[in-house]
């Protein structure tokens, strides 16, 4: 096969490569993880600046944006005071189709109601596709697992490369979509039909095009690492690693890949059909011409759910490798583990009706789909109490990588929590579209994904770099993250519960929700400090990447394969092809020598401790 | 209950890099799959809840079709042969057989093009049909198009094969490769055999 001998070549042939095949076309797994990472950090930037916007329409709705709005006088007399003034003076002057980009969006820094539609839609879609999706997946993917199991590199290096080029095609083509006549999508990352299956109701043409076009991209370019991450992970182990050895981390990267494989498919064809509707004038959501709106939402939510699992299931991964680090201790029930993660992916194909308890579905089924949803939380929790149980009596430190994987368990045990309420069809009805939602989702995806993403970053940093992140500044950066995170979600379960919907434009305009103003100015300020906090990230991101302490090959006294090679490892990985000895988490073993015995070290745990290693 | 000792086991799979090009097209095939069994569920479901769903047999040419079926299996017969040839070392055999199976899957192409221009001379279309729901039409286009779109891939691939095993690329110890393709192959075969049922005989 050409791929094989494609790999052999890359590491024969390696010779000082030109800039272009080193730093932009590279095959080499590393360079396409760093690649992924600065995506993700490029998008997030965007994703997070929407967000912005959004918490200053619900904080100050209808007025307008400090720094490029229009001042109060100006509003009121029409007489420009400032420059920004002068500006807006001259825009509105225009015709319509003379005036530029901004003013068609948020006419005297005051966002409209359709730009509103596009800010949430575009959110939720670059975060979860252009920024969890490539970090979590995309870079620790590619970066962990040939390291991890002690493969030179992945098993088909250009498909690997071609997964990156062809995810950066569709950040184009997504970005795009904010330039085109018409705006943005506007109908939701959900897309519901016929909302978004029929141009005439949010206005929307080509934007809502783009953003079919670019999920459809990014659906090849999952399919490609999915092929590579499985196959890989198959084939490539390292003699000795058995994959009742796998770290935690590549048993949910795996996991992962199989979900993607079988999930995005589903979302290509149904947007296809989406598209068709679109374009051609067929009626596969419209109900007028034969079709069914309903079938958009059962093919979305079939990807949609498992979707949810493949955003979480890589952070529940980091965290359980990073546990047992940072508290000396091997992780508590390693096969209960790996059975959790596993049924939590099975659970997740037979749930999608819980997104639907609303769509008049017969109780019966919505009653089957409920008990489904509640048996996931039997899985996760065998996670948690596994987290706790390997925290429990351990020698415990905080560095910046222990702090954000235990915000993680603790974020994540409140967003399951209030998922369960969901669950539940009957409170559903209430809280269904109300920001209880909202506050679920963002537990879940920014304290869980988010933190663990952080975590991973924190922990691997060394590697990847051959530098030391500085503890100070990630430590300020963590507290600085989580209590304003904390701030700003917490409060939206109080406003989903007095009936706050999710995607209103102007909530003061309902004299019930008036009440929350202040809910919702003190939520807005938190979210801008919660955005802005991330500047520290970025600025240590790059500072230490230049300027950090030069790191050892294993700084965290960690026992897996990735810190048996150099820092940051050469290409191919490994100098001699690792054999494998134990399990991942031999920490603290009675009788041996060091707290931590590495996977490679050829001892006899057995012996030393008289009953044996910690398991597998 | 300790598996931690001195002793070495060794990964479940070796490491072979022959076969990770043939796990490599599992996993794509699996993938695929589901994007026929979506276009095929949605299809049932939309099926289900229309009125007005015309009898296939009534408009589709069951003939034609169920000789382009038959065709299909036959060029999975041609292309096990072509690897079984490779296998015993004959590259002539090889070459011939996956000429054949290619010229198979372009007569589909061309009958399936005859079956199309037909239809909507007759007045279905992506967007009309005068026998009932429109629905009818675009579910058939959008489901044999893409199937349709994997027999040309498949054309294009069996064609390559044909070249490298002219240049003498494959060889009895060396036809990974032929496999591969072979594995496509089947699947798009096996797809047929599903759209077929589903949308011309139920």
């Amino acid at each position: 096969m050409t791929s094989a001998t494609a790999v052999k070549e890359v590491h024969t042939t390696h010779e000082r490569q030109g800039f272009l095949k080193t730093y932009i076309f590279s095959l080499d797994h590393k360079m396409i993880a760093k690649q992924f990472l600065l995506l993700g950090l490029f998008m997030i930037w965007i994703g997070g600046g929407l967000a912005l916007l959004l918490r200053w329409q619900l904080a100050y709705p209808e007025q307008p944006l400090p720094l490029i709005g229009a001042s109060e006088q100006y509003l009121e007399t029409g007489e420009p005071q400032s420059s920004m003034d002068r500006f807006w003076d001259s825009e509105l002057s225009k015709s319509d189709d003379e005036q530029g980009w901004l003013t068609k969006r948020m006419p005297v820094g005051i966002i409209t109601p359709a730009f509103y539609n596009a800010l949430f839609t575009m959110h939720a879609t670059i975060m979860i596709f252009f920024v969890v999706m490539p970090i979590l997946i995309g870079c620790f993917g590619n970066f962990l697992i040939p390291l991890m199991i002690g493969a030179g590199d992945m098993a088909f290096p250009s498909l690997n490369m071609l997964s990156f080029w062809i995810a950066v095609l569709a950040g184009i083509i997504m970005i795009a979509g904010f330039l085109v006549p018409g705006g943005h999508a506007a109908s939701g990352w959900t897309a519901y039909a016929p909302l978004s299956s029929d141009p005439t109701w949010t206005g929307v043409d080509w934007g809502q095009n783009l953003w079919c076009i670019s999920l459809v991209v990014l659906g090849i370019s999952s399919l490609m690492g999915s092929i590579n991450y499985i196959t890989t992970i198959i084939n490539m182990r390292a003699p000795g690693m058995t994959f009742m050895r796998l770290p935690l981390v590549i048993w949910s990267l795996f996991i992962v890949a199989i979900l993607l494989l079988l999930a995005l498919p589903v979302l290509t064809a149904a947007i296809a059909m989406l598209l068709f509707d679109r374009l051609a004038g067929t009626t596969f959501f419209n109900a007028a011409g034969g079709g069914d709106p309903l079938l958009w939402q059962h093919l979305f939510w079939f990807f949609g759910h498992p979707e949810v699992y493949i955003l979480i299931l890589p952070a529940m991964g980091v965290v359980s490798e990073i546990l047992p680090v940072f508290s000396r201790k091997p992780i508590f029930g390693y096969k209960a583990m790996v059975l959790a993660l596993s049924g939590i992916a099975f659970l997740g194909w037979i749930v999608w009706g819980h997104h639907m308890f609303q769509s008049g579905m017969n109780p019966a089924l919505g009653a089957t789909f409920m008990i489904s949803t509640m048996l996931i939380s039997v899985p996760s929790a065998i996670k948690t109490f596994n987290w706790l149980g390997t925290l429990w009596g351990g020698n415990i430190t905080f560095p910046a990588p222990m702090l954000n994987a235990l915000a993680f368990v603790s974020m994540f045990v409140i967003g399951g929590l209030s998922g369960i309420y969901m669950a539940s069809t009957v409170v559903d009805i209430f809280i269904h579209d109300t920001y209880y939602i909202v506050a679920h989702i963002h537990y879940v995806v920014f304290g869980g994904s988010i933190f663990g993403l952080f975590a991973a970053a924190y922990y691997w940093f060394p590697k990847m770099f051959g530098r030391m992140m500085n503890q100070t500044l990630s430590k300020v950066h963590f507290w600085f993250t989580f209590i304003p995170f904390n701030c700003t979600f917490f409060p939206m379960h109080i406003l989903g519960i007095g009936g706050h919907m999710r995607r209103i434009y102007n909530p003061m305009q309902y004299e019930f929700l008036q009440q929350f103003e202040g809910w919702n100015i003190f939520i807005s300020i938190s979210a801008f400090v919660l955005g802005f906090s991330q500047l520290i990230f970025l600025f240590n991101f790059f500072w230490s990447m230049f300027k950090g302490k030069k790191a050892d090959d294993n700084p965290w006294k960690a026992t897996t394969l990735e810190w048996t090679t150099a820092t940051p490892p050469p290409h191919g990985n490994f100098d001699v092809l690792p054999t494998v000895y134990h399990g991942p988490c031999e920490y603290s073993v009675p009788g041996a020598k060091k707290d931590f015995t590495m996977q490679t070290e050829n001892v006899d745990l057995q012996a030393m401790s008289g009953n044996g290693g910690n398991g597998a | 209950m300790s598996l931690a000792t001195t002793a070495v086991e060794p990964a479940e799979s070796p490491l072979t890099p022959e076969s990770w090009g043939k796990l490599g097209m599992w996993v794509f095939l699996a993938g695929d799959a589901m994007s026929f069994g979506a276009l095929l569920a949605g299809y049932g479901a939309i099926r289900a809840g229309s009125l007005d769903w015309p009898i296939p047999q009534e408009i589709l040419g069951i003939k034609l079709t169920a000789f382009m079926t038959f065709l299909l299996i036959c060029s999975s017969l041609t292309m096990v042969k072509g690897l079984s040839a490779i296998k015993h070392g004959d590259s002539k055999g090889l070459v011939r057989f996956m000429l054949v199976t290619a010229l198979s899957g372009l007569v589909f192409l061309g009958l399936q093009a005859y079956e199309w221009t037909h239809l909507i001379q007759h007045g279905l279309t992506l967007t009309s049909n005068p026998y009932g729901s429109y629905l009818f039409g675009t579910t058939f286009y959008l489901i044999t198009g893409f199937h349709g779109a994997h027999v040309t891939v498949g054309v294009i691939y069996l064609t390559i094969i044909a070249l490298r095993g002219m240049k003498g690329k494959y060889s009895a110890e060396n036809a990974n490769g032929v496999e591969i393709a072979g594995l496509y192959w089947h699947f798009v075969d096996l797809v047929w055999i599903l759209v077929f049922t589903f949308v011309y005989l139920i």
